[in-house]
């Protein structure tokens, strides 16, 4: 346990205050790396970034990949025995490490969401050819996907048109109100 | 029967196909769908990744809509859409000062008064017996694999659809096309989902264990309900290491066929993965 000041939040105060569930609820069995599809991909398994926040190695838990790469499918939040919400607890990480800008080596999911939620800012929808300009400019990815985007576009699936809700006035105050 | 549509912002682009075909079927079906006038994004992954409150209030939004049009049952063919729809509709019940912010912008509504369903359960409701009845072609011998993906079926304490380990609801659909529903381990398992841009070597290796798992147990065809499975499922297939060429249709597309729809009008042709192997065993 980390023994901050009172004044000062530890990440498991901060997790708890945005997932309403405390994260010594998990007890380290480990079946939710057992069954996540994308494990062989991160660096800490998922109940190891718990373990990290539980000792209070916040740091090294902000810092891990494996937060960015939790593709929040929520099989582990469904097989836990202990009923811990780990998606639930990977959001919220996620969302801390952003406000408090910690270094993140996983830039290119970063820039991907908030492409896509730029563009919602501006439209009230997603609008693909939008985000996925801005994301390859952003991450200078170019070369990505040249191999279906041509087909993309002759099949209609990819607009080069944004389309824009009515209330844009709504959508913005949406945005104000929880940025 | 009228209800509710929210066709979200895939049903427009890169799922537009899931959309047309769902409404040329439920047309022959009987049912009528009312759209939600004016609606936005759910928000999506990229929301509920990096905002928990933008990511449930942007869904509350079109509940709102829906209310005001006296809507009481909505469709999210979607199933993105339909679990951010349906749990931010928890959330809010769960958590009053949320509840509060969301009726500050959109004013007072009943949100708990719209109940939210998936395509399947659409089916259900319109029920075998009428599948069967409206049947022109019988699919008969063809062997499909069900894939239900994650956010269909998960989490099913809010949910409550199915379930989350052994679902088989899409099952007893097809089969009242005439399908074969085929037996495999895969039918819930991630498709990499929204790492198609940022991480395409996650989609599609977790993409490609799907094809090649419903491949091994004999599917002529995956038949898929959310349009980023489709996508990665589809599109992705052209990176994978296998050549395996396995036709991925949406639910609606797939009884559309037996309703005896076209195929170019239910949008097979819209596809990275050609039918025409599949439509050969339909005739």
């Amino acid at each position: 346990m980390s023994h901050a000041p009172d004044a000062v939040l530890t990440l498991a105060d901060k997790i708890e205050s945005i997932t309403s569930q405390s994260t010594l609820q998990c007890y380290q069995c480990g079946k939710c790396s057992a069954g996540c599809p994308v494990r062989d991909y991160m660096d800490d398994s998922p109940n190891q970034v718990v373990r990290l926040v539980q000792l209070g190695f916040d740091e090294s838990a902000l810092q891990s990949s494996t937060i960015w790469l939790c593709a929040g499918c929520l099989t582990c939040s469904s097989r836990c025995p202990q009923n811990f919400d780990l998606a639930k607890f990977m959001d919220a990480m996620r969302e801390i490490s952003l406000k408090e800008k910690t270094a993140i080596d996983e830039k290119d999911t970063v820039e991907f969401h908030k492409a896509f939620l730029n563009q919602i800012k501006k439209h009230g929808r997603a609008f693909e050819f939008g985000f996925i300009r801005d994301y390859k400019i952003k991450t200078q990815n170019f070369l990505q996907d040249v191999d279906v985007a041509p087909e993309m576009f002759i099949k209609g699936k990819i607009g080069l048109f944004p389309h824009n809700v009515k209330d844009k006035e709504g959508i913005k105050k949406i945005f104000d109100k929880t940025e | 029967m009228k209800i509710g549509y929210y066709p979200g912002c895939s049903l427009s682009g890169t799922g537009r196909e899931y959309d047309l075909s769902l409404k040329k079927v439920l047309n022959l079906l009987d049912v009528e769908l009312e759209e939600i006038s004016d609606w936005s994004c759910c928000g999506a992954t990229s929301a509920h990744a990096t905002n928990h409150l933008l990511s449930t209030i942007l869904p509350v939004r079109n509940l709102a809509l829906g209310k005001k049009q006296n809507l009481t049952e909505l469709l999210a063919p979607c199933a993105a859409c339909y679990n951010r729809l349906i749990v931010s509709q928890y959330e809010i019940e769960k958590n009053p000062q949320v509840k509060k912010q969301a009726f500050e912008l959109f004013g007072e509504f009943d949100s708990k008064g719209i109940s939210i369903i998936n395509i399947i359960e659409l089916f259900q409701k319109i029920g075998k017996d009428k599948i069967i009845e409206k049947r022109e072609i019988e699919l008969k011998g063809i062997k499909a694999a069900c894939y239900y993906g994650c956010l269909l079926v998960r989490p099913f304490e809010i949910t409550g659809f199915d379930d989350s380990e052994q679902p088989h609801s899409m099952e007893e659909i097809i089969s009242a096309a005439g399908a074969v529903p085929i037996d495999w381990n895969y039918k819930i398992e991630c498709c990499g989902a929204s790492h198609s841009i940022a991480h395409k070597e996650i989609a599609v290796d977790l993409s490609e264990k799907i094809i090649n798992d419903a491949s091994k147990h004999g599917a002529d065809v995956i038949v898929v309900a959310c349009p980023m499975c489709h996508s990665n499922l589809d599109m992705r297939q052209k990176a994978m290491k296998k050549n395996i060429k396995m036709p991925v249709l949406y639910l609606s597309e797939f009884i559309g066929l037996s309703l005896g729809i076209g195929a170019n009008e239910l949008g097979l042709n819209l596809h990275f993965i050609s039918s025409d192997l599949l439509l050969e065993k339909v005739k």
